[in-house]
C-alpha cells in the first residue's frame, strides 16, 4: 500500500473544526487584539491612526530592551545551567522506595506549591539586613550585601530565588525518570563491573533525555517569561538590573499607556520565545544523534 | 573459573515459619567447573532466585557460596568476576555494538588491543560481525539479546556465565539456532555455563547436568538420560518428557502387587523392598507402556477415552479405575476406538515405585 494510494477527503477538515474554533477563541483570537494593537497609534478610543510597522521600528531600537532582552538571555541561560545539573544531582540523591521516599517527595515539592508573589515576598524579607535571616546572616559575617542597592546583589538574589523556586520540578522530572529505569539495566551494569560514573553517563543520562527535554523547555520558557518574583523582590530595580522582558513590556502597557509598542513588543517577544524553544528543541533532538554517531566514529 | 559450592536457604520474608515461606529451601550442591548445566522447573520455583544468588544480586539469608574454595557470600557481582545474561535485552542505548561488547572489559582495565581481538572473536561466534559499528539502540530484539549474551560470553576469565531465560524473546527457528551456538560456544571457551530455563527441550538440548527445582527445593540433577529414565521424585517424572509419566496408586501386600485391584502377576518382578512397602506409586513412562493380549501377564483393562493422532505416533489416554493412563504407540500398531476396553503392560525394567514421591530404591 502506498500513500499515494489513499483517497482524498476534504470531510477530514469538518472533523478538526471543533479543536480550530476552541483553539480560535483562547488563543489566536485574543492574539489577533494584540495584533489589531499593534499597527495603530490610539490616541483616544474614538480616534485611532493606523501606523504600519511603525511600532515594531521603533520598539527594535529600544536600546532599553536591547539591554532587557540582552539580561533575560543571560538570566535563563544561568537558570538552566544550574537548576538542570542541580535538579539531576537531586534526583539522584532522592531514596528510591519507602517512607523516606514519599517524605522526600513531599519536602521537596513544597516550593512548587507556594504562590509566586508569596514567594517573591519571602525572600524580599528573608533577604532584608534588619530582620530577614540571610540578609542579617551575611551581615553579621561582614558581607556586604543589599538587594535593594547593589545590581549584581539583585541579580544573584533574584537567580537563587528561581532555583529554590523551581529546582524541584526539575528533580521530580528526572526522579520520575529514573524509577521508569527497569532494574535489570543496573543489574546489568553491575555485572559488567560499571562505576557508578559509567552507570550515570550511560544507563541514567540517555535514559533521562525524555524528560530532561521538557524540564529545559519549561525551564527555558517559565525563566523567559519571570514576571511577579523580581517585581515584588525588587521592583526591577535597583536602575533597570532586574527589569526583565516581561516586567519592560508591563511598564510599557500599564506604566506609560503605550499600548501600540506594548503589542508591537508582545509579538516580538512572542515569535522570540518561540524561535527559541524551536532552536533549543532541534539542538537537543541532534544531541541525543550526535552522541550515536560520535560513538560510531570513536 | 573455578568450583562453585553452595550450600544455603533463602527466604525473602524476614522471619521465616514454615517451608512455604522459603523461596530457597536448604540445599547443598555443587557446579563443576567448566561444566553446563540447566536450572530447570516451573515459574515460581526458585531458579531465578539461585542464579541471583550465585551471581552475587541476591545475598542469601542462611549458608553460604564458595568458589573455587574461597567464600564469597558477601561480596558483590563484580569481587565474584561473573557474567549474567538476562530474560530481557539489557544494552546500552548510547554505544554501538562494539562499544556494548567492549564495556565489561573496559570497565576492568583490559588491554585495547586484547579487547579488540575478543570482541571480534564474540562477535564472530554470534554472527553479529556485520553491525559491530552500528548504533545498539536500532536493533531488532533477537539482535540485542545476542548482544547481552555477548557481553556475557566477553570476559575470558569469569568464574561462571549465568543465563537467566536469555532466549525467551527469540523467534523459535532462532532459538534453535542460538542454543546451538551457545554449546559450541561452551565447547570453544570451556567456561561453567548455568542456564535457568522452564523449556524441558531447552534444558535437556543445552546442558549435561540438568538440576530440576520445584517449590524452592532442588528434586533431582542428572543428565538427561538420568531424569527420563529414572526420575528420583514423582515431580520429575511428571515435568520432564511430553507427556508425563503416568501415575499409578500400587498396594504391595503379602509379595503381590495390586493395581487398582487387578492384581498382578508378575514377570518382572520387583524387589522385595517394594514388595513389602505397602502403598506406593507406581510410575511408568507413556513410552514404555505396550499393548498387550488380555491374558499376558502384567495386563492391565483400561478403558480408552481418546486417542490423538501425534504424527508418528499414537497418543493414547485411558482409565484404570480413576486413574489416567496415557500409553504412545507407534504408528503402525492397530489403534484401539475410544470406549473400547483394551490391556496394557505397565510393568517392565523401565517401572520406577515412589513412596511419598520420593524414587524406593
Amino acid at each position: 500500500m502506498s500513500s499515494s494510494m489513499k483517497p482524498v477527503n476534504q470531510k477530514a477538515w469538518l472533523l478538526i473544526l471543533p479543536v480550530i474554533i476552541c483553539v480560535a477563541f483562547s488563543a489566536i483570537l485574543p492574539l489577533m487584539t494584540v495584533v489589531n494593537y499593534s499597527v495603530q497609534d490610539i490616541i483616544s478610543p474614538e480616534r485611532t491612526v493606523y501606523v504600519g510597522t511603525e511600532w515594531f521600528k521603533q520598539v527594535m531600537r529600544d536600546e532599553e530592551l536591547h539591554s532587557a532582552l540582552l539580561r533575560q538571555i543571560l538570566f535563563s541561560l544561568a537558570v538552566l545551567l544550574i537548576e538542570i545539573p542541580l535538579g539531576i544531582a537531586l534526583a539522584l540523591s532522592m531514596p528510591a522506595q519507602g517512607w523516606k521516599a514519599s517524605a522526600v517527595l513531599v519536602l521537596v515539592a513544597i516550593s512548587l506549591l507556594i504562590p509566586w508573589n508569596v514567594v517573591g515576598t519571602i525572600w524580599q524579607i528573608y533577604g532584608r539586613t534588619d530582620i530577614g535571616l540571610l540578609g542579617v546572616a551575611l551581615d553579621k559575617l561582614g558581607i556586604e550585601y543589599s538587594y535593594t542597592g547593589s545590581a549584581r546583589d539583585a541579580w544573584l538574589t533574584v537567580l537563587i530565588m528561581d532555583v529554590w523556586h523551581w529546582t524541584p520540578l526539575v528533580a521530580l522530572l528526572c526522579y520520575a525518570g529514573l524509577r521508569a529505569i527497569p532494574n535489570a539495566y543496573y543489574q546489568a551494569a553491575q555485572i559488567d563491573g560499571a562505576s557508578k560514573l559509567a552507570i550515570f553517563r550511560y544507563i541514567q543520562l540517555p535514559k533521562l533525555r525524555g524528560v530532561l527535554m521538557i524540564a529545559v523547555l519549561l525551564r527555558f520558557m517559565d525563566s523567559f517569561m519571570i514576571y511577579t518574583e523580581p517585581f515584588v523582590l525588587t521592583g526591577g530595580g535597583p536602575g533597570n538590573a532586574t527589569t526583565f522582558l516581561s516586567q519592560y513590556l508591563t511598564q510599557k502597557a500599564v506604566g506609560q499607556f503605550d499600548l501600540g509598542p506594548a503589542a508591537a513588543f508582545s509579538l516580538i517577544y512572542f515569535l522570540i520565545i518561540l524561535l527559541l524553544c524551536f532552536i533549543l528543541y532541534n539542538w537537543m533532538q541532534q544531541l541525543g544523534q550526535q552522541t550515536r554517531t560520535e560513538d560510531i566514529h570513536e | 573459573m573455578a568450583r562453585l559450592d553452595l550450600d544455603l536457604a533463602h527466604s525473602y520474608k524476614a522471619n521465616p515459619q514454615s517451608d512455604e515461606d522459603y523461596a530457597l529451601l536448604p540445599l547443598k550442591m555443587c557446579f563443576e567447573d567448566g561444566g553446563a548445566y540447566a536450572l530447570l522447573g516451573p515459574s515460581g520455583c526458585g531458579k531465578t532466585t539461585l542464579l541471583n544468588i550465585i551471581s552475587g544480586l541476591i545475598r542469601p539469608s542462611q549458608g553460604s557460596v564458595h568458589f573455587g574454595g574461597n567464600e564469597v557470600t558477601n561480596k558483590t557481582p563484580q569481587a565474584r568476576n561473573i557474567a549474567q545474561v538476562f530474560q530481557f535485552p539489557v544494552i546500552y542505548d548510547t554505544m554501538t555494538v562494539a562499544d556494548n561488547l567492549a564495556f565489561p572489559l573496559r570497565n576492568r582495565g583490559v588491554a585495547p588491543a586484547q579487547i579488540k581481538q575478543r570482541v571480534g572473536q564474540i562477535a564472530e561466534m554470534l554472527e553479529l560481525s556485520a553491525q559491530l559499528d552500528s548504533p545498539a539502540s536500532g536493533l531488532a530484539a533477537d539482535a540485542k539479546q545476542k548482544i547481552s549474551l555477548g557481553r556475557g560470553l566477553v570476559r575470558s576469565d569469569v568464574s561462571a556465565v549465568l543465563f537467566d531465560e536469555p532466549l525467551t524473546v527469540i523467534d523459535p527457528h532462532l532459538k534453535w539456532k542460538l542454543r546451538r551456538t551457545l554449546k559450541q560456544i561452551h565447547r570453544e571457551l570451556k567456561l561453567t555455563f548455568i542456564y535457568v530455563t522452564h523449556d524441558q527441550v531447552e534444558a535437556l538440548t543445552f546442558a549435561e547436568q540438568v538440576v530440576v527445582m520445584t517449590r524452592g527445593r532442588v528434586v533431582q540433577v542428572g543428565s538427561a538420560d538420568a531424569l527420563f529414565e529414572r526420575p528420583k521424585h514423582t515431580f520429575v517424572g511428571h515435568f520432564i518428557g511430553s507427556p508425563g509419566m503416568n501415575f499409578l496408586p500400587v498396594q504391595c501386600r503379602d509379595g503381590n502387587l495390586q493395581v487398582s485391584g487387578v492384581a498382578l502377576t508378575l514377570p518382572l518382578s520387583p524387589s522385595q523392598e517394594i514388595l513389602n512397602a505397602g502403598q506406593v506409586t507406581l510410575g511408568i513412562r507413556p513410552e514404555y507402556v505396550t499393548l498387550v493380549e488380555k491374558d499376558a501377564p502384567g495386563a492391565l483393562p483400561v478403558t480408552v477415552s481418546q486417542v490423538l493422532d501425534i504424527g508418528a505416533y499414537w497418543l493414547i489416554n485411558s482409565f484404570l479405575g480413576n486413574s489416567v493412563v496415557r500409553a504412545r504407540l507407534s504408528g503402525d500398531t492397530p489403534v484401539p476406538q475410544v470406549g473400547d476396553t483394551v490391556w496394557l503392560k505397565v510393568i517392565s525394567e523401565h517401572t520406577c515405585y515412589y513412596k511419598n514421591e520420593e524414587l524406593l530404591i
